[in-house]
């Protein structure tokens, strides 16, 4: 059988190079798209072949309805028929709603939410005609939860979900499956370049699990969302989170 | 004054038929269409300053605002479109000039372009992503830090039930009124501390013009869907926004308060 193909957005981040390496092993065929403005994308590249993963690699601003059109037209030329959209790409501008600007509320909408559509408005007829597909949006315990200092993420955040489940509805007979996880702390590069002590003494003892989540994890969740077994999953938000917020 | 010492005030005053102590002055966003006049009917009759908004040029306004005096009720109008930051910016300069700070602020515009995923096109996301989310940072961001400085303030989002259980043919519309909800929780923890309480209204189906252009047969499967087994009267909503934005609920905060006859339970 022909392997499915995964597209993931801002596959070379944090997260996403866990989704994306994990997802090969999985046997998907990946597909990562990267931003207009990443200068590493070649060496990420090379790194990731030195480990045995030959991707194939996009560059695609999320932000642009046109460009995520003529993109994901070129992959499914280029790759075959998207089968799996991973919407993961996303932005932070952090700060008190008092000193936020409109382009700090613009941007982050922009690449967390609007994104969700420009994105997935490019694959879903062909996965419904084809019947099967599988969409999985990146939100964040802090689309749940609200942040203190996030209220632009969080709207983002909080408003994929809503896109998710109109969507689930519109497709859930087309064996078409939208889903929404949304994550706590993960120890990525990002998280883990905070300092020991405010790890420690801030962000751990909101974490009953008492630890940071770890990129694998996010990664193993997707992977069981893309599974036949998870058909009947869909219009859902998952938390992993550790049960930092439960509800 | 104390919050308890303020709550006693208003118990006394309304038992004797009085008007609230503390008079207030009301930003009612969308304010002249089902459930913003029923708001604006509702908050004035407890005693407040009425600014309804409308859009620049709204052709109704006059005839809004005549019914309004017919029935007693003296409400000012704005125009300003919340979708665009400048004209909200001025908007609430002319606001202030004319009534002072604003203390209570109800996000209540909003547009529906519905229909299928499929057949949606970008204008159609944008404008209600424009008109019912990204409204919400254009019009708060105009009044806040006034209710931070001054210690008092209360916010209060119209949502849906739509964005809280997804709505076929409604994926714009689910994703910005459930994006209020982010907005609200996030921007209530940062106020948390300065009497500025932030909280989310979802109702159901409301008695509105809108539902009312609904064909009576789709109509009648509605309320067949609905446990209550009838639609809300704007009024119903309106008494949710009167209740948050007293005294009383000074200690409901980053709140989303269903009310949709059973519809959605969570
Ligand atoms: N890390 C956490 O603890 C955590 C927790 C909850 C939720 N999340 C969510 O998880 C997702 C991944 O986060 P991360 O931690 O992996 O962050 P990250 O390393 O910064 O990755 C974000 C990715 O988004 C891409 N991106 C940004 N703007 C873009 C644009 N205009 N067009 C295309 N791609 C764009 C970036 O691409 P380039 O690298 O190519 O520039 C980057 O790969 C995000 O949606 C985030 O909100 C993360």
């Amino acid at each position: 059988m022909a392997k499915k193909v995964a597209v993931v957005t801002g596959g070379m981040g944090g997260l996403g190079e866990s989704i994306t390496t994990k997802m090969a092993d999985a046997g998907y065929q990946v597909v990562v798209t990267y931003s207009p403005s990443n200068t590493k994308y070649k060496s990420w590249l090379d790194e990731m072949k030195g480990k045995g993963y030959a991707f194939a690699a996009y560059p695609v601003d999320v932000v642009s309805f046109e460009d995520c059109g003529a993109k994901c037209a070129q992959i499914q030329k280029e790759c075959g028929n998207i089968d799996i959209l991973v919407n993961n790409a996303g932005i932070t501008r952090d700060m008190t709603f008092k000193k936020m600007t409109k382009n700090d509320w613009d941007a982050v909408m922009h690449t967390n939410l609007d994104s969700c559509f420009n994105m997935t408005k490019q694959v879903m007829d062909g996965m419904v005609e084809r019947n099967w597909g599988r969409v999985i949006n990146v939100a964040s315990v802090n689309g749940q939860k609200g942040a203190f200092g996030q209220t632009n993420y969080s709207a983002a955040k909080a408003g994929i979900h809503g896109f998710t489940k109109a969507l689930a509805l519109e497709v859930a007979k087309k064996g078409v499956t939208i889903n929404t996880i949304s994550p706590g702390y993960i120890g990525t590069k990002m998280v883990t370049a905070i300092p020991k002590e405010i790890l420690d003494s801030k962000i751990l003892p909101q974490i009953p699990v008492g630890r940071l989540g770890n990129p694998e994890e996010i990664a193993g969740l997707i992977i069981y969302l893309c599974s036949e077994e998870a058909a009947f999953v869909t219009g859902a938000n998952i938390s992993i989170n550790g049960g930092q917020h439960m509800y | 004054m104390q919050v308890m010492d303020r709550i006693k005030e208003e118990e006394k005053a309304t038992a004797v038929g009085m008007s609230p102590v503390a008079r207030r002055v009301v930003f009612v966003t969308g304010g002249m269409g089902g459930i913003g006049s029923a708001i604006c009917r509702r908050l004035a009759l407890a005693g407040h300053t009425i600014v309804a908004g409308c859009l620049p040029g709204y052709e109704r306004k006059e005839e809004w605002l005549g019914a309004m005096r017919k029935d007693g009720i003296k409400v000012h109008a704005a125009e300003g479109d919340v979708a665009n930051f400048e004209s909200c910016a001025s908007m609430f300069h002319n606001v202030r000039s004319i009534v002072g700070n604003v203390d209570i602020l109800v996000n209540n515009a909003g547009i529906t372009r519905d229909s299928l995923f499929k057949r949606m096109s970008e204008r159609d996301w944008i404008d209600v992503i424009s008109t019912n989310l990204n409204s919400v940072f254009n019009v708060t961001r105009q009044v806040v830090d006034g209710m931070t400085e001054r210690g008092w303030g209360r916010i209060v989002n119209i949502s849906s039930v739509n964005a809280i259980k997804g709505q076929f043919g409604q994926t714009n519309y689910s994703a910005a009124k459930a994006g209020m909800a982010g907005f609200s929780k996030a921007l209530a923890q940062e106020v948390v501390k300065k009497g500025v309480t932030v909280n989310t209204v979802s109702p159901g189906y409301v008695e509105t013009d809108l539902v009312m252009a609904i064909r009576a047969e789709v109509r009648a499967q509605i309320v067949a869907s609905i446990p209550m087994g009838r639609l809300a009267k704007p009024e119903e909503i309106a008494a949710v926004v009167a209740f948050l934005v007293s005294e009383e609920a000074g200690y409901i905060t980053g709140a989303n308060i269903s009310v949709n006859g059973g519809m959605h339970m969570m």
